[in-house]
């Protein structure tokens, strides 16, 4: 339990070397996988046809950069800063975004 | 402009747009992404009421509305369900598409469309542009949100982006007003035909390739020299807030607790005053009338009746108040996302909350609001638990039963006494019967993958008095038309009923009248749970709509002629035993005495067959538990007076 203070100020400090270092070190493959105020770049959307368009239309698109946000009381769902916007999405739907690997990303990461 | 020719032109003209008028109106549709501001616009333009809130998906239904532009030429506005795209999967998004293809019954094919966009995320918002410019009818591309823009530091040229697009654009703020008078004028041009197709710098792009559009979108916006804004910050402080794993979680039940006794010690003085007034001009028009079988219909009759159900007014408004302030500042939309995983153990979704949270208010908005949720199942299963969730035509029943019998004691603090702690209790306990009739339908008949839950977080925005006083006038004239219409007649009706047959001349003891066989003809089915004859005819009259018993008893006691300051309450302490009083509001509870959700259930549903089932079940449950409860409670306070 952090307080949310705290949790700010690490959200403030990320940038682009902490965040390549860490996707380096845990080397996350779906979006569920990154940690919060972590950034990473959607590969694909393993997802059937009509959820994808779906996702796609609130700019969950190839290429983007997400950062997971702060997650409801219990860690799920979690709001995904995407696009300029705030998405909530499942665990179940987050782990079905695919990101692209962390040596690709860290030369494109861009603020957000 | 049009060619002008002084005067003389215009009153020909004028003279013959009544007749134009009549045939084909000039039509406008407002469409935009949700929670971009469509609604407010709206509100704007025509000055008709209707609903505004900030949360994804809530305008369900297209809304239609006049507006007079300073020509005054009369256009039909349109607001349509905020879309992402012309692909339509909810029930929503084929409104929009339907309209817009002018196959939509009573609603003729728009000639303008205004398409509204939020400017401060506009790159994104944009995608909507391509599909929408390539309908090619006249086309207004409206930037929202223009003090949000300015304050966080974006910028957007509009006339370049205007170029780009072949449309003009408009910088306006609908919340603050500024620049509306750019959407009349554009208005006023197609009206009058003078708005011509040019052609856009950037070619659309192919329509279903989502990724192409969005590029173009970028392209579009960089040539416009957008600048987006710095992150909402405000809300991200807020986020850390409410959905802190602990704080979130209390600042969640203190709002709850805090409405629920905010309804109950606010709204009581003010419903006393109005109980007084009632009753004080009762008394005059007593006075002042000579006895006749007249003045008896108008005082027994009408005005107690009626007047006992137009004092639960205020305590009505304050709730709709309440969920207006949650809805139209974004809360609503975390409480949804905290909701989700409850929900999902009850096979539904967060996404469900929303609906379920405004049944609190009445069943009937909720149950067209299901109309956001894609799955048909889902939706299904959210319209058949609504009824049960505690609407506000609830409350006049509680408030009475619970003033009439449990003692206000301080429960926790000041922050909650027992009279509101036990309203809380009746609202829990409708949520509970709803989620758990939903886990039993989505394990049985309305079984179903689990949809994925997306939803988008609006930032949060101050409720503008404007909207919650748009809100709260719409409420008071819907129950004050209630009360002037099904509850005025049953009033006369059963004023009627309770002094026919006639004996030599004179109106029967009340045991006697035709309502009171009716009573008794029902008493031997409502006995086991603890109602006599006369809580008989105010159920049998509340099956129209539940609030009608409160004027039911009303009119009963006062043709009794026992009249004081607390003359119903006092009654019923006397009618009911404390077992029966519990089973009355458990009855209450769960039966679905509301012919206005049967409609719109039908209406929703396709058919007799849910809101026949729906039925069914809801007076079965309400019967069943209302007999155990007045078992249960009737022995304990048996015993509880055998131990003293």
């Amino acid at each position: 339990m952090r307080p949310a203070k705290s949790d700010r100020m690490m959200q403030l400090s990320v940038n682009k070397d902490l965040s390549a270092a860490r996707n380096a070190a845990f080397s996350p493959k779906t979006l569920a996988q990154l940690p919060q105020g972590v950034s990473g770049i959607l590969d694909r959307l393993d997802l059937p046809e009509d959820v994808a368009r779906r996702l796609m239309e609130l700019g969950f698109l190839p290429g983007q950069v997400i950062v997971p946000a702060r997650s409801a009381p219990g860690g799920e769902p979690r709001v995904y800063r995407v696009d300029g916007s705030e998405v909530a999405l499942r665990r179940e739907t987050a782990a079905r975004l695919i990101l692209r690997s962390a040596a690709r990303d860290a030369g494109r990461t861009r603020k957000s | 402009m049009s060619d002008c020719h002084g005067c003389a032109g215009c009153s020909v003209a004028s003279a013959a747009r009544p007749a134009r008028a009549g045939t084909r109106p000039h039509v406008v549709a407002i469409i935009g992404p949700p929670n971009s501001g469509k609604s407010t616009l709206f509100n704007r333009l025509t000055g008709l009421r209707q609903k505004v809130a900030n949360f994804p998906g809530v305008t369900v239904e297209q809304r239609v509305g006049r507006a007079k532009t300073k020509g005054d030429r009369e256009i039909m506005l349109v607001d349509l369900p905020g879309v992402y795209s012309l692909n339509p999967r909810s029930e929503d998004e084929q409104v929009t598409r339907d309209v817009l293809a002018g196959e939509m019954a009573g609603i003729p094919k728009p000639d303008a469309v205004l398409l509204i966009l939020d400017c401060t995320n506009l790159a994104r918002h944009l995608v909507l542009a391509a599909p929408i410019l390539a309908l090619k009818l006249p086309t207004l591309v409206i930037l929202n949100m223009a003090d949000d823009l300015a304050s966080r530091g974006g910028k957007v040229d509009t006339a370049e982006l205007a170029g780009e697009l072949g449309a003009p654009v408009a910088l306006i703020s609908a919340a603050k007003g500024d620049g509306v008078e750019k959407v009349f004028q554009f208005m006023e041009g197609t009206a009058a035909g003078t708005t011509s197709l040019t052609v856009p710098k950037v070619e659309l792009p192919v329509l279903q390739d989502i990724p192409r559009c969005r590029q173009w979108a970028q392209q579009v916006g960089s040539g416009a020299a957008y600048q987006a804004p710095a992150p909402p910050l405000w809300t991200r402080r807020l986020d850390g807030l409410f959905l802190h794993p602990v704080a979130g979680l209390v600042i969640f039940a203190a709002v709850v607790a805090g409405v629920f006794q905010t309804i109950f010690s606010l709204a009581k003085p003010i419903m006393d005053g109005l109980q007084s007034l009632v009753e004080i001009s009762g008394q005059w028009i007593q006075n002042v009338m000579p006895p006749s079988v007249f003045r008896s219909l108008l005082v027994d009759g009408v005005w107690h009746g009626v007047g006992s159900v137009i004092v639960f007014l205020p305590q009505i408004l304050l709730l709709f108040l309440f969920i207006g302030i949650l809805e139209d500042s974004g809360y609503l939309a975390r409480a949804a996302l905290i909701a989700d995983r409850t929900m999902a153990k009850f096979g539904l979704q967060g996404k469900s909350f929303i609906p379920l949270l405004s049944a609190y208010a009445c069943a009937v908005p909720a149950i067209m609001a299901t109309r956001t949720i894609e799955s048909k199942r889902d939706r299904l299963a959210t319209i058949l638990i609504a009824p049960l969730m505690t609407c506000s035509a609830r409350l006049p029943v509680y408030t009475l039963i619970i003033a009439a019998f449990i003692p206000e004691h301080r429960l926790l603090g000041p922050l909650l006494g027992t009279q509101a702690g036990a309203l809380l209790a009746l609202y829990i306990l409708g949520f509970a019967a709803a989620i758990i009739t939903a886990k039993v339908l989505k394990s049985s008949v309305l079984k179903s993958e689990r949809t994925p839950f997306v939803l988008e977080m609006p930032p949060y925005r101050m409720p503008t008095l404007r909207s919650l006083g748009i809100r709260l006038y719409d409420r008071s004239k819907i129950f004050l038309h209630r009360a002037g219409t099904v509850i005025l007649v049953v009033a006369v009706v059963l004023w009627v009923l309770l002094h026919l047959p006639l004996h030599n001349g004179k109106a029967p003891d009340i045991g006697e009248s035709f309502a009171g066989m009716i009573g008794h003809a029902a008493e031997p089915v409502i006995k086991p749970l603890g109602f006599n004859w006369k809580i008989g005819i105010g159920l049998i009259s509340s099956i129209a709509a539940r609030e009608v018993i409160v004027g039911t008893l009303g009119t009963i006691y006062a043709v009794e002629g026992s009249e004081d300051s607390a003359g119903l309450r006092h009654a019923l302490q006397h009618e009911l035993s404390p077992g029966g009083a519990v089973a009355l509001l458990i009855f209450f509870a769960f039966a679905m005495q509301c012919m206005s959700t049967v409609a719109v259930v039908r209406r929703e549903t396709g058919g007799w067959k849910w809101p026949a089932v729906q039925f069914a079940y809801m007076t079965f449950l309400a019967y069943v538990c209302a007999l155990i409860t007045n078992e249960v409670v009737g022995s304990g306070v048996l015993k509880v007076m055998a131990r003293l």
